[in-house]
């Protein structure tokens, strides 16, 4: 009986070994392990046998169903392992064929140049001011001393709606409005971005709208050398580290003494071309300190607070900084032309 | 305002080049926008003279001229100009010259005849016609007879002097002539000013006996000064006057005239030459004008004025509007022996209103309008007779004939050396102050550090401490003023919670693959009011003045300029786009603009084409209304809106009636969503278009509650399909609302699957399957708790609708 047994153990693992797929195999376990199969036919027969061989051969027996169990179970994990490896050949793909495109927008460059300076002011401690586009006369000229008839307001032909209101020519009108908010207490540090208007004929270098950034501070001791000191930082942070900036004397009716701010070109580093049309500097903002008449206007006392202004305008910095030749492209928004601007 | 190089260095010592001047003008507070050669590349071009003209014997045109070009050489040279002529001196460009353009001159043969070299006309060398005078201005130019034949022409024409273009701030009228930027750069290079002669000999006669003057308002005219010169002889002035002139862009006339435009350009003092005996009476009187009253002005034009005019009358009819153009009738001719010479102080704002309602901006009139220097007007009405005098034969009668005031006095403006240093960031000292104030040739009296300074009517921009402090500063240097940090204490700066979310509300969209367009506020009236969908009376707001009607009239919706993006993409063949913009609108609810409008931040989208494509895999989707309302859904979820928001279907102008939802915010209009009209699709050749609109404002100021977390479910939910057969246009969002009431607390989760409309379904039914999802945070659901509300939803929606369930 034990002959038979091994017999049985040699010929099942052979049938195993033999097994192809997972179906031969659970055949092959049905046939040697179940409760026809022959195994269990030899245990049956085991009452014909002596009390001393029972035991011995039930013990036999059961080892070889471990046996062939485990050979069926090492046959089954081998025959998984193939049919997943055969699988997933089966499964290979190109990974060399384009993705699914997600759909994904991107700002316009000018609200770009916009967000990338609010920030870098935002981190000086700046806040943000906002005001009307429709404006009053007083806030627009009158609260930033340009009385009716002054010769500066030649500068700015401008989009009057009534005698009154008009459209804003500079975001100014912002500074005057959170000034008088402030009822002669210091301190204001805002910058003002926005659209304005202007009666120009929109050409390569004229729009009749246009956006402008103003930044205004107002506190006891503000000094020149400040304004220096903060328009330092933006144009190294705006256009690179190792720009220069110098400043020029200039005029605007709202501060005094006014200047404009160049930075060293950027393209060239100072030694001339044609950006910088051979000066190696490049204007960028017009600033001063705040008119003493525009302070005592919005509440301040002129003896007690000082302040300084500067405004910029975003189409230029951000012509200088992608090199865009003619400022209608902003305003025509080709597709192409925005596109363009994924990483800004 | 164009400054000659060479002119200026009359009245001060400039040992720089020009270009150096230049940059240290522009480095002290004036901008030189261009340094100017006025030799525009040229050499080898000499005084010839004319010793012998023929007519060219092949030619009916040409003329063959022996020229004596120096050293008593003597060349053929054919010229085709009609005014040549023997005796004159000429500019010859000799072989081997170089005229601009790289023009090069070299020896040639024309119709058979030897010529070797050209006589040049001034536009041949570079000067502008407009400039030339007129009796040159088709020909060869003629230079006086004193010119040494072989000599360098360029020095008799000045062609050897550069210009300087300032760029003058409305603040520095002062720098409007010669004088003027003589004090300035007197200054910078630590000079002084020469002033020009203004000494006359008067004649026995007196002026008082020629003309009387009255003025009617002191206001509009607070100086009138008039000069009586007698016998001159009108002829060219001299070749010194006119280069002056020309590098100045004033085309030269005659002697009297071109004295007042030298003496203008010299003092910035605008001056009018009168025929005296053409005035037609012995007096004048300044007066306004009556409305409507008419002159002929000096070119020629019948110009009707109004009382706002200020005119210079003979006591019966105007002769001249003051400080804009004289008159026709009493004109300088060439016929011309007295002259009566004008040099007053008018107010610019009568200047400034003649000047624009006749549409005549001149050189005296932009001048006046920015303000003169009063104190000068008597010093130049004498250097001008003076002139008329030496250059045209004058006799200067004596005496000034004046009314008004004809100087007032300086005033003093104070200013504090330590405000000054507390305002700059700086430490100049009181004695660099005075070396300053010296320089700038202002006086002053100092005592602790306080000056008082006398500001000399020249520049009457300083008027306040600040205006000093300015002056110090720029001529100090800005260059030498130290870079510092501020002060003050420091504050967090941050976006307001509005600002937030409207970089949000774009970051948002453009995650959705929309781009941002800018475009502009300014519309049509037309398209102004396109797309409005609140019913209050709405006003367009349009500009007094606008540049053309496409820019004429406020937006009350931002999709028009949307529209137009679309377009103008389309037509450069970009047939899938998606775009949207955030921007403002103006909304007028006053019949007369009285107040300001009110101004929304909108943001709004327009999609056309494809929106999702993958092609090789076979997807391909066009745009639809769901894939805007689903843009929308993921908005109002990420402003937490989502429970508030509802989309009911609408009307609106432009919008296609089935395909368009007004969007509500709490049950009130906050924008819509739809497929454009298909009509209006048509009219713009856009293909299939969908848009939205929402009215950002609103939904920003939408209160909403802090975010709260949600504990994670700890028990199972259950969830139970179901598949209703409904009549065919009752809207999905019904059931929804049904539904969800129905459920109750239970009810999680409510989301449709399928929507069917077809053959397999009865006529006028269609069938929607939902999923609900139920579940309890706090314990395992029972089957007995879920069936009871699920029996209550279906229940609830037979009830409300007739809704069975699908077989």
């Amino acid at each position: 009986m034990k002959d038979r047994l091994e017999a049985l153990k040699v010929e099942a693992i052979e049938k195993i070994n033999e097994s192809h797929d997972l179906k031969d195999l659970q055949a092959v376990k049905v046939a040697y392990l179940g409760k026809k199969g022959p195994i269990t036919e030899v245990l049956k027969g085991m009452g014909k046998l002596s009390a001393e061989e029972r035991p011995v051969i039930g013990a036999y027996a059961n080892e070889v169903r471990d046996s062939i169990q485990l050979e069926l179970e090492k046959k089954q994990t081998e025959l998984e392992n193939a049919a997943i490896t055969e699988k997933l050949a089966k499964e290979t793909i190109d990974v060399s064929l384009p993705g699914r495109p997600v759909k994904q927008g991107n700002a316009h460059p000018l609200t770009a140049v916009v967000t990338e300076i609010e920030d870098l002011f935002l981190s000086m401690g700046f806040t943000i001011a906002e005001g009307p586009e429709v404006e009053t006369d007083y806030y627009n000229f009158e609260a930033l001393n340009l009385p009716k008839g002054h010769p500066a307001r030649d500068m700015q032909d401008s989009f009057f709606i009534t005698e009154d209101i008009l459209l804003r020519t500079q975001t100014s009108p912002v500074q005057a409005r959170t000034m008088e908010k402030h009822e002669g207490q210091g301190p204001v540090k805002i910058i003002s971005p926005g659209k304005v208007y202007r009666r120009d004929n929109d050409d390569a270098t004229h729009s009749h709208q246009f956006m402008q950034i103003e930044g205004l501070v107002v506190d006891q001791n503000v000094r020149l050398s400040d304004l220096k000191g903060v328009l330092e930082t933006f144009a190294k942070k705006m256009f690179g580290e190792d720009r220069k900036i110098r400043l020029r004397p200039s005029f605007f009716p709202f501060t005094e003494p006014s200047v404009e701010m160049d930075i060293s070109c950027f393209k060239c580093s100072g030694k001339g071309c044609s950006i910088c049309k051979q000066t190696g500097w490049i204007e960028i903002l017009g600033a001063g300190m705040v008119h003493p008449n525009v302070l005592e206007m919005a509440g301040f006392d002129s003896k007690k607070y000082t302040g300084f202004a500067f405004g910029m305008g975003p189409e230029r910095i951000a012509m200088l900084k992608y090199g865009i030749d003619d400022i209608r492209h902003f305003y025509a928004n080709d597709i192409r032309f925005l596109k363009q601007f994924k990483n800004a | 305002m164009l400054i000659s190089y060479n002119w200026l260095k009359e009245y001060v010592n400039v040992e720089i080049s020009p270009s150096e001047l230049a940059d240290k003008i522009t480095k002290s507070g004036i901008e030189v926008e261009m340094v100017e050669s006025l030799n525009k590349g040229i050499s080898g071009v000499v005084v010839g003279y004319v010793k012998e003209c023929i007519q060219h014997p092949n030619a009916d045109k040409l003329r063959v001229c022996k020229v004596d070009i120096g050293q008593g050489e003597v060349s053929q040279i054919v010229c085709g100009a009609p005014n040549v002529a023997e005796g004159q001196k000429v500019a010859v460009a000799v072989p081997g010259a170089v005229l601009p353009g790289n023009f090069k001159i070299k020896k040639a043969k024309l119709r058979g005849e030897e010529s070797l070299g050209m006589i040049c006309s001034l536009q041949e060398l570079g000067v502008d016609t407009k400039l030339v005078p007129k009796e040159y201005s088709s020909g060869i130019f003629v230079m006086p007879s004193d010119a040494e034949p072989g000599s360098d022409a360029l020095e008799y024409l000045n062609l050897n002097d550069h210009v300087l273009e300032l760029g003058l701030t409305p603040n520095r009228a002062d720098c409007l002539n010669v004088l003027g930027v003589a004090y300035e750069v007197a200054a910078i290079l630590e000079q002084d000013a020469k002033l020009p002669d203004t000494s006359i000999t008067a004649s026995e006669e007196k002026a008082e006996d020629f003309i009387s003057v009255s003025i009617e308002s002191l206001e509009d005219n607070p100086y009138y000064g008039a000069m009586i010169i007698r016998d001159v002889k009108i002829g060219p002035s001299p070749l010194w006057m006119q280069n002056r002139l020309m590098a100045s862009g004033i085309r030269p006339i005659n002697n009297i005239v071109d004295i007042t435009n030298y003496v203008l350009l010299e003092y910035g003092q605008p001056l009018h030459a009168f025929d005296y005996n053409r005035l037609g009476s012995k007096e004048i009187v300044v007066r306004r004008a009556a409305e409507g009253e008419q002159i002929q002005t000096l070119d020629d034009q019948n110009r009707s004025l109004k009382d706002t005019h200020l005119v210079i009358t003979n006591g019966k009819e105007p002769i001249a509007v003051a400080g804009v153009m004289g008159g026709a009738t009493s004109e300088v001719q060439n016929d011309t022996t007295n002259v009566l010479l004008e040099a007053a102080y008018f107010a610019s704002s009568r200047v400034r209103a003649a000047s624009k309602d006749l549409g005549l901006r001149s050189e005296a009139s932009s001048r006046y309008e920015k303000g003169i220097d009063r104190n000068r007007v008597y010093a130049a009405a004498k250097r001008a007779a003076g002139l008329m005098a030496e250059l045209a034969g004058g006799k200067v009668a004596d005496g000034i004939v004046e009314a008004g005031k004809r100087e007032v006095n300086m005033y003093s403006v104070k200013m504090d050396v330590s405000r000054m240093n507390n305002l700059l960031g700086t430490t100049i000292t009181s004695e660099q102050t005075a070396a300053i104030f010296d320089r700038l040739g202002f006086s002053y009296k100092e005592s602790n550090g306080i000056f008082e300074v006398v500001v000399p009517t020249r520049r009457p921009d300083i008027t306040i401490e600040a205006d000093l402090i300015e002056e110090v500063g720029r001529i100090y240097g800005y260059d030498r003023i130290p870079t510092t940090y501020l002060l003050s204490e420091a504050r967090p700066g941050g976006l307001t919670a509005s600002q937030a979310k409207r970089r949000e509300i774009r970051k948002y969209l453009e995650g959705a693959g929309l781009y941002q367009a800018v475009t502009y506020a300014l519309t049509t009236p037309e398209k102004s009011t396109h797309f409005s969908y609140t019913e209050d009376a709405v006003y367009p707001i349009s500009v007094a003045h606008p540049m053309s009607e496409e820019r004429s009239t406020l937006r009350m919706s931002l999709l028009p300029q949307l529209l137009e993006v679309l377009q103008y993409n389309q037509n450069r063949s970009m047939e899938d786009l998606a775009v949207y913009e955030m921007g403002s609108v103006f909304i007028n609810r006053q019949e007369v603009l009285n107040d300001l409008p009110e101004e929304y931040v909108f943001v709004s989208g327009a999609v056309t084409g494809v929106f999702n494509e993958h092609l090789w895999q076979g997807e391909r989707k066009t745009v639809d209304f769901y894939v805007l309302k689903g843009i929308l859904e993921g908005l109002m979820s990420e402003l937490n809106l989502s429970e508030r928001i509802t989309y009911e279907s609408g009307e609106i102008e432009n919008m296609h009636p089935g395909r368009t939802a007004v969007v509500k915010l709490d049950g009130i209009p906050v924008g819509l969503v739809g497929q454009l009209h298909p009509a209006l699709q048509k009219e713009m050749d856009l293909k299939d278009t969908y848009v939205f609109e929402l009215n950002a404002t609103s939904l920003i100021e939408a209160e909403t509650d802090q975010m709260v977390y949600q504990t994670l479910p700890r028990y199972p939910s259950i969830t139970r399909d179901i598949a209703l057969v409904v009549d065919q246009d009752l809207p999905a969002g019904d059931l929804f609302t049904v539904i969800q009431a129905a459920g109750g607390e239970l009810l999680k989760e409510v989301n449709l699957f399928d929507l069917y409309q077809g053959e397999k379904m009865e006529e006028g039914k269609k069938s929607l399957a939902f999923s609900l999802k139920y579940f309890d945070p706090e314990r395992t659901l029972t089957d007995e708790e879920v069936v009871t509300a699920h029996n209550r939803v279906l229940k609830s929606l037979e009830e409300h609708f007739g809704a069975q369930l699908r077989k």
